[in-house]
């Protein structure tokens, strides 16, 4: 108990809260980026345009397929070598909305194949445009089937930016490393404390979904 | 492809300890993540609310965390290398996720199979075991598969705590060559050589055992 109270003075605790911060941030520019991104690709691989969908899902089966830890020291070790140099804070939000995107796409597509194809065709048959069918008729409808594993795959990107600490960004996982490794006795204090602030923001996430589920149904 | 034959050795490795950790992990997962289904399921009251707190809490946590525990905290008490505690960390962290497929995929079986087994004089443990976990896990099938996609994902944890796995020795060629773009290629290339034929045989199975059903 003591270690506890040594390792989380005053000091150190409003460091690790500066990083939550910074996971915090991270995480909400990843999750607009990757949410427009993917229901962009979504849609592409839905609509079957010939040639263009097969590779769009082809590249994303790609990136889904790859550890995204490669894809942050990717974008954060190797692009400079091809001349994009960027801040480890924007080339994490960048690896993270590219990842993030492909995971997402696969499934808004998931979500627009199961809406019924009457809603096409009867739209389609009160004189609306097919950009007017997608966003006013197939989108809301998809997006509530979507919600529950958007909203686990939101949860799951929170979790995963811990991993730009391997890349040195200050988030909250990389600060815990940094206090720990003043004095070893703070290793679990500091661990537990970074476990309760992933926990809380992600049952805030949930909360949320459950709210959001609520409210469409 | 100079890079790839210089440090092929080191690829190879790395491309050796990935799988096992993986498949260690892939073991021990099943049968924590079928054990916590179960729980989750007792009647028990004490016992379901334990199988969930363990699942909630793992899904919730970083990996990155629970590995850095194992490694920093328990690695004290109980000797073990990076790749021992990398591997442990991953198997608990994925059984939590193999949990929530189990269960859902017991929930998924008709009551009537359970009632017919017990009815026939089988006991509650052999009923489960025999009849109702066997369909339960062709149900879960594609979620399995999945989960063990993310579980050879997730194995570059290990290039945290020095787990010598692909992404570690992609780190350490990295470093050496100086060439970061191709080194890093090489390790994604190895990757999907693992997870990409994973995928397209779990597209086809959740084809093919859709039809099935």
């Amino acid at each position: 108990m003591t270690d506890f109270i040594n390792a989380l003075t005053q000091d150190n605790l409003s460091y690790l809260l500066q990083g939550l911060g910074i996971t915090v941030a991270v995480s909400l520019l990843s999750i607009i980026i990757s949410l427009i991104l993917g229901s962009v690709v979504g849609i592409v691989m839905f609509e079957k345009i010939p040639y263009f969908s097969s590779l769009v899902g082809t590249l994303n089966n790609i990136v889904r397929n790859l550890p995204l830890l490669l894809i942050i020291f990717f974008s954060y070790f190797a692009l400079p070598q091809i001349g994009i140099r960027l801040p480890v804070f924007w080339s994490t939000v960048v690896a993270m909305s590219f990842f993030e995107a492909a995971m997402l796409s696969e499934i808004i597509r998931g979500g627009l194949d199961a809406i019924d194809k009457g809603q096409f065709e009867g739209a389609r048959s009160t004189g609306l445009s097919n950009r007017q069918t997608m966003t006013h008729i197939i989108l809301p409808q998809a997006y509530k089937k979507m919600i529950p594993p958007l909203i686990s795959q939101l949860i799951s990107l929170v979790k995963d930016t811990s991993l730009a600490s391997g890349v040195v960004l200050a988030d909250l996982t990389f600060r815990g490393q940094v206090v720990y490794a003043q004095n070893s006795h703070f290793i679990v204090p500091v661990l537990i404390f970074m476990t309760f602030c992933y926990f809380i923001v992600n049952y805030l996430l949930s909360l949320l979904a459950k709210h959001l589920d609520r409210l469409l149904a | 492809m100079t890079l790839f034959n210089h440090y092929s050795a080191l690829f190879f490795s790395g491309f050796g300890y990935t799988i096992l950790a993986s498949l260690i992990a892939l073991v021990a997962s099943l049968i924590l993540g079928t054990f916590f289904a179960l729980l989750q399921l007792s009647k028990k009251r004490f016992l379901a609310m334990l199988g969930n707190a363990y699942v909630q809490f793992l899904r919730n946590v970083p990996l990155l965390i629970i590995t850095l525990f194992f490694y920093l905290a328990v690695a004290k008490v109980i000797k073990m290398t990076g790749f021992v505690s990398g591997t442990v960390a991953l198997s608990l962290y994925t059984s939590a996720f193999i949990a929530e497929s189990v269960r859902a995929g017991i929930l998924a079986i008709d009551h009537g199979q359970m009632e017919g087994a017990l009815a026939n004089g089988l006991s509650y443990g052999q009923a489960m075991s025999r009849v109702v976990l066997p369909q339960a896990f062709k149900v879960a099938l594609p979620s399995l598969g999945n989960q063990l996609i993310n579980l050879v994902k997730n194995s570059s944890i290990l290039a945290f705590v020095g787990g010598l796995d692909l992404m570690y020795q992609g780190n350490l060629v990295a470093a050496s060559s100086f060439d970061t773009f191709t080194s890093y290629l090489v390790v994604g290339l190895f990757y999907l050589v693992l997870t990409l034929p994973l995928s397209y045989v779990m597209q086809y199975l959740e084809e093919h055992l859709q039809e099935s059903r």
